[in-house]
C-alpha cells in the first residue's frame, strides 16, 4: 500500500498536497457532457432524415456502415461508435454521480431548498438529476442495442422496432429524457466556464429555443417512425432497399448492387 | 416616467415568522403570525422593530447598521434570501414568510450566527494579505497601485459576508463543508491583489477540491440573490479556470 493511501486511511488526508484529480474530474465532467450533447443533437439529425424520405435514412445509414467507401455495409462501424459512446456514457455518469444528492436527508434538504426558492437554475439542475437518473436505464438499454444489433438500423427496420416491437414508448421517454438533459447541460456548462461570453439571458432563450425545435424534430421523426412501422407491419422483417438512386450516389455505391446508368451519349 | 411605488396606507400585512429557540429544551419549531399596518416607506426591518415593540418582545432577530452595509439581517423571505432593512414592505405580498437563513448556527427565530462561519471560512482560507515580509514596516509609505487594480480590488472587496450567497446555494445545503461563493470570491480578491504573494499553486491548496471551486454546480443562486450584486458567476467561472489549469 502507498504511503498516501496510508495517509488517506489515517484521516490525515487534510495535510497531504491537495490532489489534482479534483480538476480533473471537473474537466472530464464537462469535456464528456459536451460530446455527448454535441453527439446527441447531430444525431437527431441524422435519425430525422426519415423525414426526407426512407431513401434519405437509408443512405444516411449506409454511409455509418462505410456502404459507399468500404465496397458494402460494415454495421460492425456503427457497434464501434455505440461502444464508445457507451463509454463515454458511463464516464460521463460515473463523473455526474459525485454531484448527486448522497442519501435521502441531502435529497430532502435540496428538494424543499428548491421549491421555497423558486429559482429556475436550481430547478433545472434538479430536472437534470431526474433525466440524468432515467438515462442511466434508457441511454444504456439503447445503446446497448446499437452495439450488438448494429445492422437493425433502415427505414423499416427501425420502424418495424419502434412499432411492431413496441418500443415507442421508450423512444418517447428517451427523447423527452435527453432533449431536457442536454439541453440543460449545455446551458450550465457555458455558464460553469463561463463560455462562450454571451449573456445568460440569450444562452437561457437559446437553451429553450433549440430544446424546444430539437424536441419538435424528435417527435415529428418518431410520428414518421411510428406511420411506417404501422403501414410495414404485414412485412415485418423486410429491409428497404431504394429502387434506384440518384446518379451522384449511385457512381459510390459498390459495383453491381444498383444498375449503372451509363454516360449520356456524346451528342457528337 | 415610471410613478413611484405607493404603499396602501390602510394595507394590513401578514407576517408568518418561524419561531424557535434552540437553547429551550421544549421549543419546537412553528409559525407564528403577526398583523401590522404597513407604512410609507417601511422596510422589512422596521416592521420587525415595531413587531418587537408592540407586539411581542420576545422576537429575535439581527440588525446593526439599517442601511445594507453591515449584512446582519439577512433572512428568507418568501424563501429567498435577502436582507431585511433592504426590502420594503410595500413590495411584498400581504402574507409573506421569515424565515431564518439556513446552513448558519441558529440562534434564535430570524437570528444566525454568520460571523462563526464566517471567520471560520476565513481562517481555512487564509483570506488575509499574504504579503512578502514576515514582520511589516508599520513607517514605511505603501507601495503604489495602478487605479484600475485598486479599482478591481475594490470592487471583488465589496462583499459583505450576509450569508444571502450561502443560504441560496443548494450544494452548501448539501455539503456543509462547501466554502461558498463568499469563499470564492475571497480567493479571487487576494488573486488579484500584487501585494499578496501567494500563486496559483497555493490557491489550489486552499480551494482545489469538492469543498472549493469544483464543488460548485454553477446553480447561480449566489449571484441572483447577492444584495450587492457582485457578479459572483464570472468570479467563480473565472477561478474554476484558472484551478482546472494547475491540473
Amino acid at each position: 500500500m502507498s504511503t498516501s493511501a496510508l495517509i488517506v486511511q489515517s484521516g490525515l488526508a487534510d495535510h497531504l498536497r491537495k490532489s489534482r484529480w479534483p480538476a480533473r474530474l471537473d474537466l472530464l465532467q464537462s469535456g464528456t457532457g459536451l460530446i455527448l450533447a454535441l453527439f446527441m443533437w447531430g444525431h437527431m439529425f441524422f435519425v430525422a432524415s426519415i423525414l426526407l424520405g426512407e431513401t434519405a435514412m437509408w443512405t444516411v445509414t449506409r454511409m455509418f456502415e462505410g456502404y459507399f467507401f468500404f465496397g458494402g455495409a460494415r454495421p460492425r462501424l456503427v457497434s464501434c461508435v455505440a461502444a464508445g459512446v457507451l463509454l463515454l456514457f458511463v464516464l460521463h455518469a460515473l463523473l455526474a454521480l459525485r454531484k448527486f444528492p448522497a442519501n435521502y436527508r441531502q435529497y430532502r434538504v435540496l428538494r424543499a431548498h428548491v421549491r421555497a426558492m423558486r429559482h429556475e437554475d436550481s430547478a433545472l439542475w434538479i430536472w437534470q438529476v431526474y433525466t440524468g437518473f432515467a438515462l442511466f436505464f434508457l441511454a444504456s438499454a439503447h445503446l446497448y442495442q446499437m452495439l450488438v444489433w448494429p445492422q437493425n438500423i433502415g427505414p423499416y427496420a427501425s420502424a418495424d422496432r419502434v412499432w411492431s416491437d413496441g418500443l415507442w414508448p421508450f423512444y418517447l421517454l428517451m427523447l423527452l429524457a435527453v432533449e431536457a438533459h442536454g439541453g440543460i447541460g449545455l446551458y450550465r456548462l457555458a455558464m460553469k466556464w463561463n463560455w462562450p461570453r454571451f449573456s445568460r439571458n440569450f444562452l437561457k432563450k437559446l437553451k429553450w429555443g433549440l430544446t424546444g425545435f430539437f424536441l419538435i424534430l424528435g417527435l415529428m421523426t418518431l410520428g414518421a417512425y411510428m406511420k411506417i412501422g404501422f403501414e410495414h407491419q404485414a412485412r415485418y422483417g423486410e429491409r428497404y432497399r431504394p429502387a434506384e438512386l440518384p446518379a451522384w450516389l449511385e457512381r459510390l455505391a459498390p459495383e453491381g448492387d444498383f444498375p449503372r446508368r451509363g454516360p449520356k451519349e456524346n451528342a457528337s | 416616467m415610471s410613478a413611484e411605488k405607493t404603499p396602501n396606507p390602510s394595507r394590513r400585512v401578514t407576517l408568518n415568522i418561524l419561531r424557535y429557540n434552540p437553547q429551550e429544551a421544549e421549543s419546537e419549531p412553528r409559525l407564528q403570525r403577526y398583523a401590522l399596518e404597513e407604512a410609507d416607506g417601511m422596510t422589512l426591518f422596521i416592521a420587525l422593530n415595531e413587531l418587537r415593540e408592540h407586539q411581542d418582545p420576545t422576537l429575535q432577530f439581527d440588525f446593526v447598521c439599517r442601511a445594507g452595509i453591515c449584512g446582519s439581517c439577512a433572512m428568507m423571505v418568501n424563501g429567498r434570501p435577502r436582507l431585511a432593512c433592504r426590502t420594503l414592505v410595500a413590495d411584498l405580498p400581504s402574507e409573506t414568510t421569515l424565515t431564518p437563513l439556513p446552513f448558519f448556527e441558529l440562534i434564535g427565530d430570524l437570528s444566525v450566527n454568520t460571523g462563526k462561519w464566517m471567520r471560520g471560512m476565513s481562517e481555512r482560507l487564509e483570506t488575509w494579505l499574504h504579503a512578502r515580509e514576515t514582520e511589516p514596516d508599520l513607517g514605511r509609505i505603501e507601495e503604489r497601485m495602478q487605479p484600475e487594480t485598486a479599482e478591481a480590488i475594490y470592487e471583488l472587496d465589496r462583499c459583505i459576508e450576509c450569508g444571502c450567497c450561502v443560504a441560496a446555494c443548494g450544494t452548501a445545503q448539501m455539503r456543509p463543508d462547501f466554502v461558498g461563493a463568499v469563499g470564492l470570491g475571497k480567493i479571487v480578491r487576494f488573486r488579484a491583489d500584487p501585494r499578496d504573494t501567494r500563486d496559483d499553486d497555493d490557491y489550489f491548496e486552499l480551494i482545489g477540491d469538492d469543498t472549493g471551486v469544483f464543488g460548485c454546480m454553477s446553480l447561480l443562486a449566489c449571484h441572483d440573490v447577492c444584495p450587492k450584486s457582485l457578479p459572483l458567476k464570472t468570479q467563480i467561472a473565472f477561478l474554476r479556470r484558472k484551478m482546472a489549469l494547475i491540473a
